[in-house]
């Protein structure tokens, strides 16, 4: 990947607001949905899709491409949004959501959506599929492969076995192709995840699974860039970058609120949303918008 | 014996037929399809030799994967594997694969449109003294009613080895139902096998058809052995085998019970869900027939050895006589 540049920082966190805006009118329209965790998600999706990952959106087949596999599948506004700014399908069709005929499926469908490399939306099962495709990248391809499996994870579905029956497979075959990226926003449909069901010490137990942990700023670009190039760097081991998030992050009336965690905004609140966002939370006066 | 065209085993009504585990010939086609074709991996949970992958695993080190004893984990590792241009063989007792890892197997699978192949060994009562917990008589249910997933039954350790090879060169998910103990070949390597095609197994000859047999696994041994006691006391009964439950040969159940007027239905399975309700759902909408189901009744199973257990719960031969008999009556 380029080196991350005071420029390229700036143009990464512009190209954040739009897919955060491109996340609110396309749950606006759909009339359901999750909110909290796409906003949180949409600084690392951003720069996943901006700067971090090998891709070519014009051919998604691609075969030396970077493997993406969310597993949390219910938070794919973000992921739709981000595919759509860098390409992959055009931007107007965020619009579909959730909407009958629609490519975007309320949890992706790579039947309906052939580029996505997974269909996704029942938890703890994205790691399992990840470590299957680092497991034959590295068969067909060998230590020195290039391509790098990411899979995206929210903290609530850490709850699900499955999680760690991957984990422990990981930690076994040593998969240092293989980079776990945590949402660490804290919150789960019932509540705060420390409530639900507690997963602190989180970074002890990835250690223990045999794991290289990182622990950043979900919300800070040169952080995600440099944990990235870190865990990329490890090869001895997978690596899980635990990113702590902001659920709902720069709207303030979802920030931090668990009950947004499966809502979306009305159209009144859309409006109110969006209009935070296009004045950056007020920092920009002269809204012409 | 019976006038039928296809290749059977001559020696299938001796006392000292050969008999093999239906599982044997699932490790022999899979080392097969292994040497075929580089694309095929395999992964076990924790059960290699029991699920005879050990062939394959000793001749293929690299390509086989021990998973430890975690099934639902390894569906979706599989699923990855077949996303990265793989065909992946999981196998595992059918009691936890597909049993335990049913979800995985929907989404991951079967949602996504992944080949991967699953072997569920150990199916059925005749697993015999490791009791109920460890004999699976729900799986056809739990594969057969997901969509794109196909289910192949075979009769024997032969057809099973057919079966694999078969299976390794589709582009479908498919579920392969083994069982354990050695059971008589009832076919030989001359025998056809084609996946979604029924074969009419036990014609008799000099006496009236009035009742067609379908069965599936290592059963269709019992149907074929019913049906020529049943020729002997004047009862015409034809016997057809069912290698793959799903798709289903429509065709061939529906022209069966146009010849023979009713059907008897027998499988090491639950009555409900299983073969024989997939031939009820074929038959009820297209040539409504009066069915007996032989199979389990709703009961989980026990320790006990293979045969009186396949007798205790009523899928000897006798009751598929029986089962004939009180169609035709």
């Amino acid at each position: 990947m380029t080196h991350l540049n005071d420029e390229k920082i700036k143009f990464l966190e512009v190209k954040a607001n739009d897919i955060r805006k491109s996340i609110i009118e396309s749950l606006v329209e759909a009339k359901s949905g999750h909110t909290a965790g796409p906003l949180g998600m949409a600084d690392i999706f951003t720069a996943f899709y901006f700067h971090i990952l090998k891709q070519d959106p014009k051919n998604p087949s691609w075969e030396d491409r970077d493997r993406v596999v969310l597993s949390n599948g219910h938070i794919c506004p973000v992921l739709y949004a981000a595919m759509a700014h860098a390409g992959y399908f055009p931007i107007e069709e965020l619009k579909t959501l959730r909407k009958f005929g629609s490519r975007l499926q309320g949890h992706p469908h790579r039947e309906f959506l052939p580029m996505l490399e997974t269909s996704s939306g029942p938890l703890g099962q994205g790691l399992s599929q990840a470590v299957g495709m680092a497991l034959v990248d590295r068969l067909d391809r060998g230590q020195n492969s290039n391509r790098t499996v990411y899979c995206f994870l929210g903290d609530g579905e850490l709850n699900e076995g499955q999680i760690w029956e991957a984990a422990m497979l990981a930690g076994k075959e040593k998969l240092h192709n293989l980079v776990a990226i945590i949402d660490r926003n804290n919150i789960q449909i019932d509540g705060f995840t420390e409530n639900i069901m507690p997963l602190e010490p989180l970074a002890l137990k990835w250690a223990a699974f045999g794991w290289h942990v990182l622990e950043i700023d979900g919300h800070n670009m040169e952080a995600i860039v440099d944990a990235v190039n870190q865990a990329r760097a490890i090869f001895e081991k997978p690596s899980v970058i635990i990113a702590h998030t902001i659920p709902g992050k720069n709207v303030d009336m979802f920030e931090f609120d668990y009950k947004w965690h499966g809502n979306p905004p009305n159209k009144e609140q859309g409006e109110k949303a969006l209009a935070e966002l296009r004045t950056l939370g007020g920092k920009i006066t002269g809204e012409h918008e | 014996m019976n006038n039928m065209t296809i290749p059977l085993n001559p020696k299938l009504f001796d006392a000292d037929v050969e008999q093999a585990p239906i599982r044997q010939g699932f490790g022999e086609g899979l080392l097969e399809a292994g040497r075929a074709d580089e694309r095929v991996v395999a992964m076990c949970c924790d059960l290699t030799e029991s699920t005879k992958m050990d062939a394959f695993a000793k001749e293929f080190p690299k390509r086989f994967f021990e998973m430890g004893i975690m099934e639902q984990s390894s569906a979706s590792v599989a699923s990855g594997m077949a996303a990265m241009g793989k065909v992946p063989f999981v196998s595992s007792y059918a009691m936890f694969s597909p049993g335990r890892n049913w979800e995985q197997i929907r989404t991951t699978i079967c949602y996504n449109d992944r080949p991967v192949k699953i072997a569920g060994s150990h199916a059925g009562v005749s697993v015999g003294p490791d009791g109920g917990t460890h004999q699976a008589v729900e799986d056809i249910a739990l594969t057969r009613v997901i969509p794109r997933m196909v289910v192949i039954t075979p009769c024997d350790s032969i057809e099973a080895k057919k079966a694999t090879l078969a299976m390794a060169k589709t582009n479908s998910p498919t579920y392969i139902r083994l069982a354990r103990e050695k059971t008589p070949i009832i076919t030989t390597a001359d025998t056809p096998f084609e996946i979604g095609k029924a074969q009419i197994f036990y014609r008799p000859e000099g006496v009236q058809v009035k009742v067609g047999i379908i069965a599936c696994g290592s059963l269709v041994y019992n149907a074929i052995l019913a049906a020529r006691d049943l020729a002997g006391e004047g009862v015409g009964a034809i016997v057809m085998n069912i290698g793959t439950v799903k798709p289903l040969d429509r065709e061939a159940v529906i022209a069966l019970a146009k010849e023979c007027g009713t059907i008897v239905t027998v499988e090491e399975h639950q009555v409900a869900g299983g073969m024989g309700s997939a031939v009820a759902e074929v038959l009820a909408s297209e040539h409504p027939t009066r069915m007996k189901f032989v199979g389990v009744q709703d009961q989980f199973g026990q320790s006990g050895n293979p045969l009186e257990l396949i007798e205790h719960y009523g899928m000897g031969v006798s009751h598929i006589k029986e089962a004939v008999r009180s169609l035709i009556s």
